[in-house]
């Protein structure tokens, strides 16, 4: 290794630690206001003979994930106007799962070039369809046998709720929101997020769910310091 | 010698045809209702399986829908070949004796040089012995008349040409092929239909004499422009209803008569966006979108302009022609046709888009197309003969005629023969 070289990678971890010593996590809840409607019975997947099995009562869409206090899961939380960033090639990747002849989870993000593995927990065959419609995105569709080896994806374009889907069975289907930067973070089971690492400056953030919508707010994070943010989506 | 004409039973076989046709738009609209189409990630093969051998066991879900799809389009072209072949009576012979050698070579080529394949060489050898062995027991009726083997090659080439459609739909993952594939079959369907009616009785009897009513030439070719008009709807509305069905988003309207409780709905953004969340989609749809959205108001519109044209040729024919006649009587089967298709497409929505009934809307719009078809023709015929018999100096063409009348010497040729 010559001494060029190993400056080089001294000075752009020194660089990176220092950014990482500098940046500050956005944190916050996400809370729904309102009632949601009430969820459907996924009557086609309790009556198919192979799927119906795994569930021993009626299956429910998940469209509102809502806590005892009202905080939403499955908000795509993001910082705006920050493209060009991905670090996805040595991101760990994401893993979307087939099981119970459903997708699980069904909202996830990466960011552009990062790896989702998808893997198939189901006796049954399933076939997985990526329809993107960005320009640059390729649509995917490929059988995975039960017992088979994991499939593999990665978008080279942002793209919000990427959908997934088996046409085997047509009511499976999943959605990833896909960023060119790694400053998102999905909203957990309490409503909480962490976008972590988020260096100084003053941004737009925004929260998107499917069926509530989306808003956006301020926010400053200062030198090492965290910010927080808290959103209020309404049922539709 | 005998010919075509002289049996029957190729009128049973046209219609034989045109039934697994519709049986076959039936399962192809299933495949689009239940979203299978993409089912099936590879073709010709199904799973890397020459479709022939599909395990059963893995007729599954939407494979079903589509793969069984796939078997009833292979079974529709086979018909198809049979009764293309038909219309060139002995002439066809020496081709399906050449044509059957060719294939069972490549069978056999296929099968020693890849083994692994050894099924797709199986199935061409297999194709390629019975089409030698028909050769040789093939009718030796005359052929039938050059517009009629015309009819039949166009068959052929269309059951052909919507087989490659729907594959390369499945391959390229493009969704406008799939519009492309909807309203093709269904001109499939028609034709096969056409070809029925020329080989009936009634139509080689009918074309015999000519009662001109009152109307005279005016009126016949009112009624013939009326039912070409409502015809020419029709083919319109197939075409945005393929569109609407093919884009896969659902409903874009979800309320009928009012159009998201509007007799107009917004379109705009936000509108549009309001409409998606407010969707509680159990099966992976696209969201909808403001075309979508205009596009289903003009197949509303365009329903309501068919019934308005249908009701109106039916009425109009019954007075040029009177009530007793075949085209007056056809035309109040098209109109209960165009009702029934009305409710279907009210229930259509009413049932969120249940597959069944979005099937049935399918399969009646087939059958209105091909029955629109019909009436036009016939009325078109009644137009020509009322013309020859007026102006002697413009005698009919033969297609008004039967279409297995006597052939000029060296007629009726196989190409290549």
């Amino acid at each position: 290794m010559t001494n060029k070289t190993l400056a080089l990678i001294v000075s752009t971890s020194l660089a990176a630690a220092l950014q990482n010593v500098c940046a500050g996590d956005i944190t916050g809840t996400i809370t729904l206001k309102g009632t949601p409607p009430k969820e459907r019975d996924i009557t086609p997947l309790k009556d198919d003979a192979n799927c119906g099995k795994f569930h021993s009562t009626m299956p429910t869409t998940h469209f509102y994930v809502v806590g005892p206090n009202q905080e939403l899961a499955d908000v795509i939380v993001s910082v705006q106007g920050m493209s060009g960033k991905s670090t996805g090639a040595s991101a760990p990747g994401v893993a979307l799962n087939q099981q119970g002849c459903e997708y699980k989870p069904q909202i996830l993000a990466v960011q552009t070039g990062e790896k989702i593995t998808i893997k198939n927990s189901d006796p049954v065959l399933h076939n997985v369809h990526a329809v993107p419609k960005a320009d640059g995105n390729k649509e995917m569709n490929a059988p995975q046998l039960p017992g088979s080896g994991d499939l593999t994806v990665s978008f080279d374009k942002p793209e919000p709720f990427l959908k997934f889907q088996c046409d085997v069975h047509p009511w499976m289907f999943a959605w990833v929101s896909v960023f060119d930067h790694p400053y998102f973070a999905v909203s957990a089971r309490d409503g909480t997020f962490k976008i972590a690492n988020v260096p100084p400056g003053k941004y737009t953030i925004q929260a998107a769910h499917r069926k509530a919508g989306v808003v956006t707010q301020q926010v400053e994070v200062k030198e090492g310091a965290p910010a927080k943010v808290d959103f209020t989506l309404e049922a539709k | 010698m005998s010919n075509v004409r002289s049996s029957p039973w190729f009128h049973r076989f046209a219609l034989l045809t045109a039934a697994a046709t519709l049986a076959l738009l039936s399962v192809g609209g299933l495949v689009t209702s239940h979203g299978a189409g993409m089912a099936v990630p590879d073709w010709p093969n199904t799973y890397g399986y020459n479709m022939f051998f599909f395990p059963t066991s893995q007729w599954l879900g939407g494979i079903f829908y589509e793969h069984t799809h796939r078997l009833a389009a292979s079974a529709v072209g086979f018909l198809t070949t049979i009764l293309a072949l038909w219309l060139f009576g002995r002439s066809a012979r020496p081709f399906m004796r050449r044509a059957g050698l060719v294939l069972f070579a490549i069978g056999a080529a296929t099968a020693l040089a890849t083994p692994r394949h050894w099924t797709d060489g199986a199935v061409l050898g297999v194709t390629g012995v019975a089409l030698l062995a028909a050769g040789f027991v093939w009718p030796r009726c005359e052929p039938a008349a050059k517009w009629m083997r015309y009819l039949g090659g166009a068959a052929l080439l269309g059951v052909i040409l919507q087989g490659m459609l729907g594959g390369l739909r499945v391959v390229l993952k493009e969704d406008q092929l799939g519009i492309l594939h909807a309203v093709l079959g269904q001109l499939f369907f028609t034709l096969l239909c056409a070809i029925a009616l020329f080989t009936s009785r009634w139509w080689q009897r009918s074309g015999a004499g000519i009662n001109l009513s009152p109307a005279g030439l005016p009126g016949l070719r009112a009624v013939w422009l009326m039912g070409a008009g409502a015809w020419l709807l029709i083919l319109l509305q197939l075409g945005i209803g393929a569109a609407m069905r093919h884009q896969h988003a659902g409903l874009a309207l979800s309320d009928f008569p009012l159009a998201h409780g509007k007799l107009w709905p917004a379109t705009d953004p936000a509108s549009v966006e309001m409409y998606n969340q407010q969707r509680k989609e159990i099966l992976s749809v696209n969201p909808i979108t403001a075309f979508q959205i205009v596009l289903q108001m003009v197949h509303r519109m365009v329903a309501v302009a068919i019934l308005g044209a249908v009701a109106a040729y039916a009425w109009f024919t019954r007075r040029i022609l009177g009530g007793r006649h075949p085209a007056s009587r056809a035309a109040w089967v098209w109109l209960a046709l165009v009702l029934t298709q009305g409710a279907l497409g009210a229930a259509t929505i009413w049932s969120d888009k249940a597959a069944d009934v979005a099937t049935a809307h399918v399969v009646v719009g087939a059958l209105l197309l091909a029955t629109g078809a019909l009436v036009c023709i016939v009325n078109y015929r009644e137009l020509a003969l009322a013309r020859a018999a007026l102006l002697p100096a413009r005698p009919a063409s033969d297609w008004t005629q039967a279409p297995f009348g006597p052939q000029p010497a060296g007629a009726g040729r196989f190409p290549g023969t």
